[in-house]
């Protein structure tokens, strides 16, 4: 009864996976030619740069912002609190192009922010908020927030909130119990939350693309670039196939620390 | 054992309202140093709230808590300085039991060389030698409670507070740790303060125990004194099993072993009565008769099987028969 769809996911995922795989080792020439040049093209290397220091500000300040909020939320009586997630939740359903756009006109040139700050004198020059790596940082680190804040949420929710209110009958104060008890109790969430977030950062495309304005290029735009205008298929294939190892060395790393079973919600 | 410089605690007239229901209702309770008073009730009868008001994390509605004659209202739960057992442990799951016992310690900042014997002392006390770098999930249900235990007693609080600390082991675990608890207090002297709703905890280690009922006080005294001398049918019915009887307006409690029961006519009782044996229950020890009186009534008889071997039958008819000072009469 499985074989079909073992056949449906050998199909759809294991093949193209393969087949990216073989990509980056046979084109355009049969060799390790396309990782080869990972160490002597610059601008190669740049861009692997970019996208890692762009990655880890965005999980960094993310997993903050969604730390504080879903800290909030279980702070929280049970109505705001619902309101609260359907809030982080509607954001899901915002298209990610609609959100980037709008970060565009309220930060652009003539945008809403700017031609504020002008109107009441605080600046005299519009400030370059978009088309470099801080307009980048900021559409994406707003649009990884919620991803941030649900395993963080779930994380949160579960804890026995006896243990802090026996933190507090011990004798401890409110920023001890945090730091000795919540926030290692929480260490589970913040690992899932900056996995997640940092996975989904490497390969995100639009909002480099518009609010870098062509100017930050990270990997996932670059790999479009090979693939549709310079049509340099092998080192796009070795990109994703760099990508993808690196993901799963990551999982592998964190795996060592602590079950990813346990992080990602599952049983003991 | 030598009695304590300090914990007297002292409630009241205490008051605790959620909203329109109040769970706690005009409590006055005097705690003495050194004391293990037990406060026993259903759920729902407020136990559990005035235990919670007293370690301060719930506030009082109205009315007072001191400790040592001075109010502790006012004063945080941090810096209340009541050691707790809580119900379920509460013990810190990412710490091993040697950071747990010395948690109170360490946020008190106290000196290394002082913690780390006093954590020696505690893990003796409990008899967790040799455990100190377990992770509690490592650890079974009885020794995770004597963990609090000892968590709860490491800083010498003058109060400790027991919120059901047994109720999640097994019955047979809950007579051994019971005894142990009981060492435990004769050797501290700490006051302990115990929330339970079994009554067998209650009048096992209990100096003193309060049946609560409905927020209020229903009786207080002595273990000996509640069971022999229950004041209502609540709690002679509450702590330990209880006949009543009604007799010229007045109800009156017997306890099933204080009937004596013979077959038919073998009787010699002040009071006497005439039943036939409706059902017959085994425990082992004791095996408990329901007699159906002529009048229609029913009253439960425990045996000693070992002294009446083969005795009685269902169907039988019997006598029961108990002395005056056998019943207590009851309010209301």
């Amino acid at each position: 009864m499985i074989l079909p769809f073992l056949a449906v996911i050998a199909g759809f995922y294991i093949y193209p996976i393969a087949n990216v795989l073989w990509l980056s080792v046979v084109e355009p020439e049969p060799g390790l030619g396309n990782y080869a040049a990972l160490f002597d093209t610059e601008s190669l290397r740049r861009i692997i740069l970019t996208t890692i220091r762009i990655c880890v500000v965005t999980t960094f300040f993310s997993v903050l912002f969604g730390y504080t909020i879903a800290y909030a939320m279980v702070h929280m009586d049970q109505r705001k609190q619902n309101l609260m997630l359907a809030l982080v939740l509607v954001s899901f359903w915002i298209s990610i192009l609609v959100r980037t756009f709008s970060w565009l006109m309220l930060l652009g040139h003539n945008g809403l922010l700017n031609n504020g700050l002008q109107a009441i004198g605080v600046i005299n020059e519009p400030i370059a908020f978009v088309r470099n790596e801080l307009g980048v940082l900021i559409g994406m680190i707003h649009y990884m927030i919620p991803y941030a804040v649900l395993p963080l949420l779930v994380n949160m929710r579960n804890l026995d909130m006896r243990v802090m209110r026996a933190s507090q009958n011990l004798g401890a104060t409110g920023t001890q119990t945090f730091l000795r008890v919540y926030l290692p109790m929480t260490i589970p969430g913040i690992v899932a939350s900056t996995i997640l977030v940092f996975i989904l950062s490497l390969g995100f495309y639009v909002t480099p693309a518009i609010l870098g304005g062509g100017k930050v290029l990270m990997i996932a735009e670059y790999i479009s670039v090979q693939i549709l205008i310079t049509l340099k298929w092998g080192t796009a294939a070795m990109l994703a196939t760099l990508m993808l190892f690196g993901v799963l060395g990551m999982l592998y790393v964190m795996s060592r620390f602590m079950k990813l079973s346990a992080v990602f919600g599952g049983g003991r | 054992m030598t009695l304590p410089d300090t914990g007297d605690l002292s409630i009241k007239n205490v008051t605790k309202t959620f909203g329109s229901t109040t769970a706690v209702d005009h409590v006055n309770l005097e705690v003495q140093r050194g004391e293990f008073l037990t406060l026993l009730g259903p759920s729902g009868s407020g136990k559990t709230t005035l235990l919670m008001m007293i370690a301060g994390f719930e506030d009082a509605s109205s009315g007072d808590i001191a400790l040592d004659g001075a109010s502790i209202l006012n004063v945080p739960a941090e810096k209340r300085n009541f050691g707790m057992v809580f119900q379920g442990y509460a013990l810190f799951p990412h710490m091993t039991v040697r950071r747990n016992i010395s948690y109170p310690l360490d946020v008190r900042k106290r000196p290394k060389s002082e913690i780390e014997s006093r954590v020696e002392e505690m893990l003796a006390l409990v008899q967790l030698e040799g455990f100190g770098d377990r992770l509690p999930k490592q650890l079974s249900g009885g020794q995770q409670q004597r963990v609090a235990l000892a968590r709860a007693l490491c800083f010498a609080p003058p109060v400790l507070l027991l919120d059901e600390p047994l109720g999640a082991l097994d019955k047979k675990l809950r007579i051994e740790v019971q005894a142990q608890l009981k060492a435990i207090h004769d050797r501290v002297g700490t006051t302990f303060l115990y929330v339970t709703h079994d009554q067998e905890e209650a009048l096992s280690m209990s100096d003193r125990i309060v049946i609560m009922r409905d927020g209020k006080i229903e009786q207080v005294g002595t273990p000996n004194e509640l069971y022999e001398k229950p004041r209502t049918v609540f709690a002679a019915d509450f702590l330990g099993k209880s006949n009543f009887l009604e007799r010229s307006e007045a109800t009156y409690a017997l306890r099933p072993e204080k009937i004596d029961v013979a077959p038919s006519g073998d009787l010699q009782c002040a009071v006497s009565v005439t039943g036939k044996i409706q059902t017959i229950s085994y425990f082992g020890a004791v095996q408990k008769l329901m007699v159906m009186l002529d009048d229609g009534k029913c009253l439960e008889v425990d045996v000693d099987i070992w002294r009446n071997r083969n005795a009685f039958s269902v169907g039988q008819v019997v006598d029961l028969g108990w002395t005056d000072d056998a019943v207590t009469k009851l309010e209301g």
